[in-house]
């Protein structure tokens, strides 16, 4: 068990004790206009209703992994090339989405 | 207070950064972080290592946190800039530390270590050394700090506020959506705990909104009773820190503690009511 609330790494591999056949997993990536993987990017999470849930900075391989539940989420980047928007339903197991920022 | 007395802007911190007197604290929970790249001559206070007792559940006392601050080579008399990760939830509760123990000019980075991030303002990976010093913090001030009976007997008296997330407010999640979901103590929150995630009080990029704005939020949308005490809680009381912050620093209620225990203690205690739900329910 994690006893902080702030985000883990986003570029380790699932930790073991996750089962991913119970959790709701939403991962990808953060791209910038050439494509190119962007860390240090701020990926939110909101849920159905468009409220806040949580946030994760991404790592050296752009990546960012929330754990969820199945539904409705918007996934949103921030980061200093821009910013980007994405639309997940999500179902149990691992979601992919890719986010393009741009301003 | 002022706004300004609390909180200071990236331009100020920026015009700032070699300002005898002025030191700037990065607080994280990801130490790599700051080693990666920080704002020039910032110390860094590591949230686990630096911040709690290493074997009780609880946090330094006032000669651990006397003992941490000369190491910094932070004085009493310094105006101490306070930023960091996660829309400072981090330096908010070092911040509610600083006040705890009595420093006197505290101040936080609004928008933390991220709106400096997306500004692209420099960081650098300097190492940063400075001279010890011999910091003396103040007792406890108990005034800020409340603890689990206190808690309990504030059901359906105190304003009680939730800042976790709805999920987590009502029991359907035990933890941040970032986080596996493991916790084994109890779901849902404090009876008539008002819902005011944290997030509300932050602006996209991480700074606090309006004092216009937050009295809305507080006042207005969720019921918060101006005539009565606060006790703000989350999971593990950073979160809380950060709406402790925009209650007592920013909109000036008097009577505004932060419950550090939060639900990580609460919602594993035998016995104590629990509300299940999005509504706060009754005492």
């Amino acid at each position: 068990m994690s006893d902080s609330c702030a985000a883990p790494d986003q570029d380790a591999a699932l930790p073991a004790s996750v089962d991913i056949e119970k959790e709701t997993v939403l991962t990808g990536t953060v791209v910038n206009g050439e494509g190119e993987l962007v860390q240090g990017a701020y990926v939110r999470l909101l849920d159905g209703s468009g409220e806040f849930t949580a946030e994760v900075v991404t790592g050296e391989g752009g990546q960012f992994r929330f754990f969820a539940a199945p539904g409705k989420w918007t996934l949103r980047a921030l980061s200093r090339y821009g910013d980007a928007t994405g639309e997940v339903e999500a179902a149990r197991g691992l979601n992919e989405t890719k986010l393009a920022v741009s301003r | 207070m002022a706004r300004e007395d609390v909180l200071v802007t990236a331009d100020w911190a920026e015009e700032n950064l070699d300002t005898p007197g002025v030191v700037f604290v990065e607080v994280d929970e990801d130490a790599s972080a700051y080693d990666y790249g920080h704002i020039k001559g910032a110390v860094k206070i590591d949230w686990k290592d630096d911040l709690q007792d290493p074997i009780r559940r609880d946090f330094v006392n006032q000669e651990q946190f006397s003992q941490l601050l000369s190491e910094r080579g932070i004085s009493n008399d310094d105006t101490v800039v306070l930023y960091g990760g996660n829309n400072n939830w981090f330096a908010a509760y070092a911040y509610w530390y600083f006040k705890l123990y009595g420093h006197e000019d505290v101040k936080l980075l609004d928008g933390g270590r991220k709106k400096w991030e997306l500004d692209a303002r420099d960081v650098t990976a300097e190492v940063v050394k400075r001279e010890p010093t011999n910091y003396v913090a103040k007792p406890l001030n108990w005034d800020l700090r409340a603890k689990r009976d206190e808690v309990e007997a504030a059901i359906g008296v105190k304003n009680l506020i939730d800042v976790r997330s709805p999920d987590e407010y009502a029991g359907r999640l035990l933890a941040p959506a970032h986080l596996p979901q493991e916790q084994s103590q109890r779901a849902g929150h404090i009876p008539t705990a008002l819902s005011v995630p944290w997030s509300k009080a932050a602006n996209e990029d991480g700074t606090f909104k309006s004092e216009a704005e937050l009295r809305e939020l507080y006042v207005g949308e969720a019921g918060l009773d101006e005539t009565k005490s606060t006790i703000a809680y989350c999971r593990i009381g950073e979160r809380s820190s950060h709406t402790w912050f925009a209650l007592r620093e920013l909109l000036g209620y008097e009577d505004v503690k932060n419950y550090d225990g939060s639900w990580t203690e609460y919602g594993s205690l035998v016995g104590v009511p629990i509300a299940l739900g999005d509504e706060p329910g009754t005492k």
